[in-house]
């Protein structure tokens, strides 16, 4: 662990990307290959499942320090992170120390607690905070409590392990796709030599993801040279029809199997070695445009649907890539090309497999007459991609962008605040806002992002000062401030006390000529849902 | 009544027996000034009582135009119905506690202070009292000050990465205190020269005259022109951090030194590479000695958000207030983070 610590600590003191690129492939040059592949697992942002609980963490640190409860808590408060106000709130003491390996960590040491009563769970937890130099309390608690938040990407991970086993990215990026198990081996293959079946296996294709247009859509140039389709409000996933069976993966690369029986059989139709990407949407037959992304929600969340939910709530396939067709691997021609062989493999499958219809405009401004309509088809806009482009590894910009309608705005007033994590932790910038329901304000949106720093520091002071109430780390503030928020899309819910849920808030600016008397009302937010 | 001795006021901290503010924020008749920090040492005031110590600082601070008195540390001097001597807080540089007798009650006003040795000013000296004014700028657990021998080591690290990386070294820190006691700590390990901002020169000069050992250094104005600072390490105050005055250097690996950057998530939202736990404030365990070492039987707390501190100062049996409590009213300090 002491080798992880030091990797850790390095990654964690620098903002320079290539630094940590550097740091990350010296340390799979050095580390031992099953503890290479945790670090590998940790720094990609996967997690291990929760063995305690913040309580009995907490229950922990206080049996241990003595420390009053409510001390514990003004300490979390200001520091924003448990697994650290931990570290920092014990006792320091820098005797040798035993150091375990992460894998035995990983492995063995943090599962072993789910086994475990609440009580002996606590006792296992002092003594191994007792054992550890503070660098390591800190890491331990973070590898079980969540993620590590350091900095590095999935991306950044990859483009290392390339560095180090001198490969392609993309071939890592492959190989790390899917659910990959760490273990000795699995980290020796990531440097094996490119083996020619190396993509018939269960592991989906990285993803190519689209970029928002920011510049004016004119500055693509021809319009002949793109294809424009509606950007569907669904499911990314892509379905691969394997030799006896079919699997689908979500853009979060996680098996879907059993979610969407009818897109497997509609698969397994297929020849084998084929591989779509595309979205999967919430459709009834007949009706000219999907059901909104609530209605898929609930097929999401089952993993057996029964037969009422199959028969109310449908699904279909909207395809707009070919990957892979008879086992041959097919991103590196031209879309064009992976388009018309898609048309021709899908053409007449019925409307479980669909084509991705492309939306035909000789000229940008009639694209962008055709763009208002995105929101009546129950789409968020326009994808345009390049037709001479190959399908590419992850958010590369250039070929493939996203032109969104704009999105919903509305007039919220500040209600709660809570302090948010990593680099914003010990400030409140976690919001929620409310609109009028009559004379009463009622949460309708929690957002984190879109206001700078200052502005941040400035609501942190204020919060601070006007708090009416606390309830654990969120404080009620009084009804003062307006910010105008963006959303993609409104839907009612039984869930929400307010009877609707905007979805992908965020903070457009702080409404500072607003009175909360301007802010908007809840009538006009239900007029606007759609479901 | 406590409140003879000690009432906030608008102007600042007055001691009504003597007729004398403590760190005024606006001019008054008469002032105890503990150190030079801007956030204790304002101008316009008729006549300062300050520590001999501290004298050419606080000239710097108040202008030599000021009616300056320097009093050696523990001579004791009358104000008002009152007696008064200064004593060492360890803060910076001549930094004073203020001791108050009078009205048969001792009160002391420890101003800014901290419990680490401190290799450019006279350690913090415990004065027995019936009332003590704690500072709380740190008043969490979770602040406990490492060795500074174990800081110095993390800094001459950096420096050694930096020159192997060819970047140039640019540590942020107060400029008044923090600076020089770095410059000091440095000193016993390394002699290589350190390239200041301008708003640090006159007060290592100041240091310097007053017989404080520090690294050599250089004003990076003076620098010549498309001088090649990698490997070199400069010092700078905070607010130069994302200057233009930055831009020279080329790349350059940034570093701060302040007690904040125990927290992680304060040094990350700072956006410095490095930070190094360094405070001329007292730490949790440093505020709770200091109550102990003095034997008051009220402890009144200000200087930061004292809520926790008061709060296990009463849950360990004492009698602690937020020094507000007293009456009257006194903006609020925490504003300024100089000399943290
Ligand atoms: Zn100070
Ligand atoms: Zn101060």
């Amino acid at each position: 662990m002491r080798r992880f610590a030091t990797l850790f600590e390095a990654l964690d003191r620098t903002s320079s990307t290539s630094a940590k690129r550097d740091a990350m492939a010296a340390y799979f040059a050095d580390a031992p290959a099953q503890d290479a592949a945790w670090a590998v697992y940790v720094l990609g942002g996967g997690k291990l499942k929760r063995t305690a609980t913040s309580t009995e963490l907490r229950s922990a640190l206080a049996a241990e320090t003595r420390y009053a409860d409510w001390l514990i808590d003004d300490c979390y408060q200001h520091v924003g992170d448990l697994a650290e106000t931990i570290a920092l709130m014990l006792p320091r003491d820098d005797e040798s120390r035993e150091d375990t390996a992460l894998h035995v960590w990983m492995e063995a040491r943090l599962p072993s607690l789910g086994r475990m009563e609440s009580a002996e769970r606590i006792e296992v937890l002092r003594e191994w905070w007792r054992g550890l130099p503070r660098e390591q309390v800190f890491l331990v608690n973070k590898l079980l409590t969540g993620s590590l938040r350091v900095g590095v990407s999935h991306r950044l991970v990859v483009q290392a392990l390339a560095q180090w086993a001198q490969l392609p990215t993309d071939l890592i990026a492959h190989r790390l796709s899917g659910t990959w198990k760490p273990g000795a081996e699995a980290f020796a293959a990531l440097a094996g030599p490119e083996r020619p079946d190396e993509h018939a296996g269960e592991r989906p294709y990285p993803f190519f993801l689209a970029s928002p247009l920011e510049q004016d859509v004119t500055a693509l140039g021809p319009t002949a040279d793109w294809l424009a389709e509606w950007k569907w409000d669904g499911i990314r996933a892509q379905v691969m029809r394997r030799e006896d069976h079919v699997l689908i993966w979500s853009r979060g690369e996680e098996r879907l199997d059993g979610r969407f029986p009818e897109i497997e059989l509609a698969g397994a139709d297929l020849a084998p070695g084929c591989v779509l990407d595309g979205e999967i949407l919430a459709w009834t037959p007949d009706e000219a445009h999907p059901l909104p992304f609530a209605a898929l929600q609930k097929r999401i969340g089952k993993l057996k649907p029964g037969a009422k939910l199959l028969a109310d709530t449908p699904v279909r396939l909207m395809a707009y890539d070919l990957l892979e067709l008879d086992g041959i691997d097919l991103r590196e021609r031209p879309l064009s090309e992976r388009r018309a062989s898609l048309a021709a493999l899908i053409e007449g499958r019925g409307p479980t497999l669909m084509l991705s219809p492309a939306v035909d405009a000789s000229e940008w401004s009639a694209l962008t007459t055709v763009r208002t309509e995105s929101r009546e088809r129950r789409t968020e806009g326009l994808m345009l991609k390049r037709l001479d482009s190959p399908y590419r590894v992850g958010r590369k910009r250039g070929d493939w962008w996203k032109w969104k309608v704009d999105p919903y705005t509305i007039d919220a007033v500040l209600l709660y605040a809570q302090p948010g994590h990593g680099r914003r932790s010990g400030l409140f910038t976690d919001y929620t806002f409310g609109v009028w329901d009559g004379d009463a304000l009622v949460p309708v949106a929690k957002a984190y992002s879109g206001l700078d720093d200052a502005e941040i520091g400035r609501l942190d002071r204020w919060i601070r000062a006007h708090t009416i109430d606390r309830f654990g780390p969120v404080r009620s503030v009084e009804a003062t401030h307006v910010f105008e928020l963006a959303f993609e899309a409104i839907q009612a819910s039984g869930r929400h006390k307010a009877g609707v849920a905007v979805r992908f808030p965020r903070i457009l600016r702080w409404r500072t000529d607003l009175a909360i008397r301007d802010a908007d009302k809840l009538d006009d937010l239900r007029r606007l849902a759609t479901g | 009544m406590d409140s003879d001795l000690l009432l906030p006021r608008p102007e600042g901290l007055y001691c009504p027996a003597g007729d004398f503010f403590i760190d005024p924020m606006q001019p008054v008749a008469r002032a105890v000034v503990t150190h030079a920090h801007g956030d204790h040492a304002r101008s316009g005031s008729a006549l300062y009582h300050v520590a001999s110590a501290g004298g050419a600082l606080m000239r710097e601070r108040l202008g030599a135009g000021s009616d300056i008195r320097e009093h050696a540390w523990s001579e004791r001097f009358p104000l008002g119905d009152t007696v008064i001597s200064l004593h060492p807080s360890g803060h910076i540089l001549g930094a004073a506690q203020v001791r108050i007798e009078g009205r048969g009650k001792v009160a002391v006003v420890s101003g800014d202070y901290k419990r680490d040795p401190d290799p450019t000013c006279e350690p913090f000296e415990p004065v027995p009292c019936d009332v003590f004014v704690t500072e709380s700028t740190f008043g969490l657990p979770i602040y406990r000050w490492p060795p500074m021998s174990e800081v110095v080591d993390d800094m001459l690290g950096w420096l050694d990465e930096c020159r192997e990386r060819g970047v140039a070294a640019v540590l942020f820190c107060y400029a008044l205190g923090k600076a020089q006691r770095v410059l000091a700590e440095l000193a016993t390990r390394t002699d290589r020269t350190v390239h200041l901002h301008g708003a640090m020169l006159r007060l290592v000069e100041a240091y310097r005259e007053a017989g404080v050992r520090m690294l050599p250094t250089a004003p990076v104005s003076e620098s010549a022109r498309g001088k090649d600072f990698a490997g070199e390490l400069i010092m700078a105050p905070p607010s130069a951090a994302g200057s233009t005055w930055m831009r020279r250097f080329g790349k350059a690996s940034t570093g701060f030194a302040s007690g904040w950057m125990q927290v992680r998530g304060a040094r990350r939202r700072r956006g410095y590479d490095r930070g190094f736990v360094v405070s001329d404030h007292a730490d949790w365990p440093g505020l709770l000695r200091s109550v102990e070492d003095c034997g008051a039987k009220r402890i009144y707390v200000t200087h930061g958000d004292g809520e926790a501190l008061i709060r296990h100062l009463r849950d360990t049996g004492h009698d602690a207030f937020p020094l507000r409590s007293l009456g009257g009213s006194m903006p609020d300090l925490r504003s300024s983070e100089e000399g943290d």
